[in-house]
Parts: C-alpha cells; sequence; structure tokens
C-alpha cells in the first residue's frame, strides 16, 4: 500500500511536470507577444524599440526559454507563482480568491450531478423500457451532445430576459450575501452540472441494469428480500463501483466546463482568469492556472483508485 | 408424511422473437415433508424455469406462469407476485434454493457472515451477534474448516466447492420445509461433488427438510432421492419411486437415461436426435422423433397425459402405460 501510494504519487508529479513544460513552450509558440500587447493596451503610443526591449529584459522574456523553464519551475517550487505581466498583480493572492469560487460552483455542480445522475439511473433501470425511462434517456443525450454555452444562452434567454428571475451575471459569494449568491449561481451551477449529470445518468442506469441480471440477484430475491432491500444491499454497491471511478471525468467535465460558463456569466473564478490571461499571452498566469488545474485533476484520480481499491474487496493494490 | 407441496399444471412460457417457447408444460407433482424428490431429464428440459417459476424468481419479461397452482400450506405460490410480501416471507424462508452456479451465485461485495446473517435478520428475530453465531455453527456444519474466521472472507476468497457450501449453508439457515437444490453440484469436480451430495443428504435427512433435488444424472437421483419425476421438453414424462423407476422403467426416454448412467465396464449409449424445439410444439409425443419403439398411433394421437400404471408409477408413453396397446 505504502509503495503504491509513493509510487503512484511520483507518476502524478511527473505528469504535471510534462503538462507545465508543454504549456511553456506551446503558449510561446502561439502568434502574439506580451509585451506588444501590454503596451497596446496601456495607449503609450510613443514607445522605442529600446524601451520595449528593456521591459522585456524586465519581465524576464528575452532569456533562452530552457532558462526561462526552469527559473520558472525553481520560483514555483518555493511557492512563488510570479505577477502577471499584464496588470503586474501577485498571481498567487489572485488565484487565491478566485480558487474559492470557482470551487464553490464546481463543488454544487459535482455534487448535484452525482446525487441526480444516480437517482436518475436508478429509477430509469429499474422502470427500464417505461416512459420515464425514455424521457429521461432522450434528455440525458441531449445534455450529452448540447454545447453548454448554447444551454447558457437558452436559460438566460428564459430567465433573465423573459422571466426577469435571475441576474444576468456577477457572482457573489455565499457568505457575503447568501440570497444573491444563490441568484446568480444557479444558472453557472446549472449549466455545469448538465454534462455530469448526463454522464452519470447513462452509466449508473447500465450498470444497475446489468447488475440487476447478475445471479447474486436472484440469490437475493431467493433470500426472501423485499425489492428495496435488494436494490439497496445487494445492487447499488456493486452498481455504483464505476460510477467512483467516473469521478475523475466528472472532475476534468467541470474544469472544462469553468472555463466557459465562467467566461459567459463574467464570474470572477479560474475559468476566466485562465481565458483571460490566455487572449493577453499573459504567460506567467496561464502557466500558474494550468499548473494547478492539472494537479487538481491528477490527484483527484489517484485519490478516485484508491478509494476504488478501498470499496472493492477483490482489488489488491499492486 | 404430510404433503408439503402440491403443483398442479404449471405452466410457463418466454415470449422470444422467434415465438413462444413454453419451457414448462402443464407439469403436475408432490413434495411431500421431509422426503428427497429427484428432478431429472437433459439439459434444455426445463428443470430450472419450473423450480424458479415455484420460487417466483422467472425474468419477467420475457417469462411468465401463464397457469397451474403449486399450493404451499394454504397458499397458492403462483398467485403471488414476485416481490409481495407473502412471497418474501415464504422465499428463503420456507422455501429456499440453492443455484446451479456457484461462483457467481454469491454477492462479491459482501462477505459470507454478511450473506448468511442477513437471511436470519430478515425472518427471525435475531441480534447480529447471535446471527453471528448461527451462521459460524451452520458453516462448520456444511464442513467449511475455521469457520469464525472464514465467515469473514469475501466470495472470491473461497473455491467453487467452498462457496457452494456456503449456498447450502444459506439455504438451510432457517430450517426451511424445503429445499430447492438446482444442479448444486453440476458445476464442480466428481470428488467435491459426492462429498457436497453426501453432507447436503445427510443435513436435510438429518433437520427433516424436504429436499427438490434437480439434476441430469439419474444416478445421483437414484443413490439419494425418494422418488423420481423425470422431464422431457417441458413435461414430466415419467413418475414414480426410485425402485420402481430403476426396475422397470416405462417411458422410452428414461429407459435411455438409465442406459446413459456410467457403469463400470459398459459402454455409455448416448440418445440418438436433439431434444424438439419449444416453439410450436406439436400436439403429438414430444420424444416420438427420437423414440425407437415407436408405432404409427403415435403420429396420430396427441399425447396422453402422466398415467398411473401401478403403484406410484406413472407415465405419458401411451404404449406403455396400456393406453395404445389395443389399438395394434
Ligand atoms: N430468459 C429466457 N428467455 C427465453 N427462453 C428461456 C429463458 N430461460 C429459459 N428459457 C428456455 O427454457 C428452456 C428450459 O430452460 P431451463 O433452464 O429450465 O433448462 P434446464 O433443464 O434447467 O437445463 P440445464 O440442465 O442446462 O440447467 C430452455 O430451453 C430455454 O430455451
Ligand atoms: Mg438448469
Amino acid at each position: 500500500m505504502g509503495s503504491y501510494l509513493i509510487r503512484r504519487l511520483l507518476q502524478a508529479i511527473l505528469v504535471i511536470l510534462v503538462v507545465s513544460f508543454l504549456v511553456f513552450v506551446l503558449m510561446r509558440m502561439l502568434p502574439g507577444d506580451p509585451i506588444e500587447m501590454l503596451i497596446s493596451s496601456s495607449m503609450l503610443t510613443d514607445y522605442t524599440p529600446e524601451m520595449m526591449d528593456a521591459l522585456r529584459h524586465e519581465k524576464g522574456l528575452d532569456q533562452p526559454i530552457g532558462v526561462q523553464y526552469l527559473r520558472w519551475l525553481g520560483q514555483m517550487g518555493r511557492g512563488d507563482f510570479g505577477t502577471s505581466i499584464m496588470q503586474n498583480y501577485n498571481i498567487r493572492n489572485e488565484i487565491k480568491d478566485r480558487v474559492v469560487v470557482t470551487m464553490m460552483i464546481g463543488f454544487a455542480a459535482w455534487l448535484i450531478g452525482l446525487i441526480v445522475g444516480v437517482l436518475l439511473g436508478i429509477i430509469c433501470a429499474i422502470r427500464r423500457g417505461k416512459l420515464i425511462d425514455n424521457i429521461v434517456s432522450v434528455l440525458a443525450n441531449i445534455g450529452l451532445t448540447a454545447p453548454s454555452f448554447w444551454i447558457a444562452i437558452l436559460l438566460v434567454y428564459l430567465f433573465v430576459m423573459k422571466l426577469h428571475v435571475l441576474p444576468l451575471y456577477g457572482y457573489t459569494l455565499p457568505w457575503v450575501d447568501f440570497g444573491k449568491s444563490l441568484k446568480q449561481s444557479i444558472m453557472p451551477i446549472l449549466v455545469t452540472a448538465l454534462g455530469p449529470i448526463a454522464t452519470t445518468t447513462r452509466q449508473t442506469r447500465s450498470s444497475v441494469l446489468e447488475v440487476l441480471n447478475e445471479d447474486y440477484v436472484r440469490t437475493a430475491w431467493s433470500k426472501g428480500l423485499n425489492e428495496k432491500k435488494v436494490v439497496m444491499k445487494h445492487v447499488l454497491k456493486n452498481a455504483l463501483m464505476p460510477i467512483v471511478t467516473l469521478q475523475g471525468t466528472m472532475l476534468r467535465m467541470i474544469i472544462g466546463g469553468s472555463v466557459v460558463v465562467e467566461t459567459i456569466f463574467v464570474i470572477p473564478g479560474m475559468g476566466s482568469m485562465l481565458t483571460k490571461s490566455m487572449l493577453s499571452h499573459d504567460y506567467p498566469v496561464v502557466q500558474a492556472v494550468t499548473v494547478i488545474m492539472t494537479a487538481v485533476v491528477v490527484l483527484s484520480n489517484l485519490l478516485v483508485d484508491i478509494l476504488y481499491a478501498w470499496i472493492d474487496p477483490r482489488i489488491q493494490y499492486s | 408424511m404430510s404433503r408439503l407441496l402440491t403443483v398442479e399444471g404449471l405452466t410457463t412460457e418466454f415470449k422470444t422473437e422467434r415465438g413462444i417457447v413454453r419451457a414448462v408444460n402443464n407439469i403436475s407433482y408432490t413434495v411431500d415433508s421431509g422426503e428427497i424428490v429427484g428432478v431429472v431429464g437433459e439439459s434444455g428440459c426445463g428443470k430450472s424455469v419450473s423450480q424458479m417459476s415455484i420460487m417466483g424468481l422467472i425474468p419477467s419479461p420475457p417469462g411468465k406462469v401463464v397457469a397451474g397452482t403449486a399450493i404451499f400450506g394454504n397458499t397458492d405460490l403462483l398467485k403471488l407476485k414476485k416481490e409481495s410480501k407473502e412471497m418474501c416471507e415464504i422465499r428463503g424462508n420456507r422455501i429456499s434454493m440453492i443455484f446451479q452456479e456457484p461462483m457467481t451465485s454469491l454477492n462479491p461485495a459482501l462477505t459470507v457472515n454478511k450473506q448468511m446473517s442477513e437471511m436470519l435478520l430478515e425472518h427471525k428475530s435475531i441480534s447480529k451477534k447471535e446471527a453471528r453465531e448461527r451462521v459460524i455453527d451452520m458453516l462448520r456444519q456444511v464442513g467449511i474448516p475455521d469457520p469464525e474466521s472464514r465467515a469473514d472472507d469475501y466470495p472470491h476468497q473461497m473455491s467453487g466447492g467452498m462457496r457452494q457450501r456456503v449456498m447450502v449453508g444459506m439455504a438451510m439457515i432457517c430450517d426451511p420445509a424445503l429445499i430447492i437444490a438446482d444442479e448444486a453440484t453440476t458445476a464442480l469436480d466428481a470428488t467435491i461433488q459426492a462429498q457436497l451430495l453426501e453432507m447436503m443428504n445427510n443435513l436435510v435427512r438429518e433437520h427433516h427438510t424436504a429436499m427438490v433435488m434437480v439434476t441430469h444424472n439419474l444416478g445421483i437421483v437414484a443413490r439419494y432421492a425418494d422418488r423420481i419425476n423425470v422431464m422431457y421438453a417441458g413435461s414430466i414424462i415419467e413418475s414414480g419411486t426410485v425402485k420402481e423407476i430403476w426396475a422397470n422403467p416405462l417411458h422410452p426416454y428414461t429407459e435411455s437415461l438409465i442406459h446413459c448412467v456410467p457403469q463400470l465396464g459398459q459402454k455409455v449409449e448416448a440418445i440418438p436426435g436433439m431434444p424438439p424445439s419449444l416453439i410450436n410444439r406439436p400436439p403429438t409425443c414430444p420424444f416420438l422423433p427420437r423414440c425407437k419403439y415407436r408405432q404409427k398411433c403415435c403420429f396420430e394421437d396427441p399425447v396422453q397425459e402422466l398415467t398411473l400404471v401401478e403403484g406410484t408409477h406413472s407415465t405419458m408413453c401411451a404404449l406403455r402405460s396400456g393406453g395404445a396397446k389395443n389399438e395394434q
């Protein structure tokens, strides 16, 4: 168990390093130059090439790329995420504020996805072929295939433009003003949760159906248990094992979704930070955000594997 | 001996793409308390389906019990819904079942103790601790070594033979009046099979539990059962005590089955031909195409019902029960 954990942790660190390197290099290969962006955005037209070089030197962008990477890595190792090229803020402090926002929305979406998805999946499986199963299956397919920005626009049209019940954009933390926070988060959470709900419903439905056909479920019936006990005690645990492994994918979906959702609803989270910094070629910000997102995904996948081995008695750590 | 179960006219069908499969066709039999009734027949003749119909465990759809009664005590089991309270009180408690597949019939996610004591907790008013003690005692009775620690094993930590012992223990634990053992030993190798049969036989005799012993091996049935029902293509085609059937098989199919029992120094005779399709069955005798004694009248007359010949010995064969003799 111990050596298994260490090995998995080392693998995780390696993945994070590779991703950070790729992002570092790819960002610099994209057309566009942060220094030029900075100058044009600050509307200083009388910048000479000498001044630009000085600025480039100041931000450390004139070094060979390998040197830049190693220097950045050392900085990160010390917990220093650097400062934004564009706006000169301390990236670490900025992330600290924004991570909370993304987590609030992401966690709510994850929880809703899990609960609603599992419940719908079980209902569909037990009532398979019935009306409810057909309706939910169609909705799940829509939820899977419809792009989230499109759903977001539909929701905005309905709740903001027509019904006037929800605000168009913005975000308030729940402990600052709960009512306002709730109103502002409903649409973003719903849009983020849609994919997870649909995926979880389909996976739960198919694995419950599979388990319902298992011989040991027939055995459970033959013992005289009622339907509720058969499902709760003998079907669920076995059927939900694949759902545990699905949670890594869920997290990826939610983090990916946050980029879209936070941009549409103008929410000051990690996702909108990433879009903004990408568009302005703010290298250190993009790098810091991607490394953190990668770390979250990789480490939670590790957690899922450990959890899975803990739930399924047949799996040994190896 | 008192009557425990009276089955009459049980008929079970499955809807399939190719048509309606009549897997069990109008069978009637009885089980008395404390006796062992053997059910023999080739693979696919409806042994499992008939027993699962009694237990209300036919997967539906596609399956359905379309006719018949099965009186157990004062209740007709076939009238009860699969998930009804009355059925749940009988299943596992008054009638229990051991299945054909030892490797997959236990829940992989629960320990042996959990799966066994669950039945006690369901049907008897008993504490978890007492239940565990009863489980360990039962495991000892079915021959699991070191039952105190084995009780906390998961099924995957046990061999097929051990798992089937656990299944036997599970079937016995509520001390039911009837155990249906559906080829409980078929999937195991010969030595383990013999041990398990011996153990089951001793156990049910000791507890005075009735048992329906389903198998396709007439040799096994002859050794342990009191009475035998021979099934062919969904029907019981011959019924009687072991002695009656062994000494004087009436139905040509039973006769060939006896020839199929391997005996030292003799060649085993396989029955030529295949069992008939269970879809759109003709009204004539289902064994007709494979029968070496068939007569003209067999092709013309619809098959007769199980007819008593002498003692408790009855058969469906018209030639052997006197029904068709005078026509020749
Ligand atoms: N779920 C099902 N759907 C359709 N037909 C079925 C189904 N289950 C059983 N049958 C049909 O019922 C017939 C009897 O099957 P059954 O399992 O009772 O045979 P069996 O005598 O127990 O055979 P075996 O010795 O192989 O266990 C089979 O021929 C099969 O075609
Ligand atoms: Mg069978």
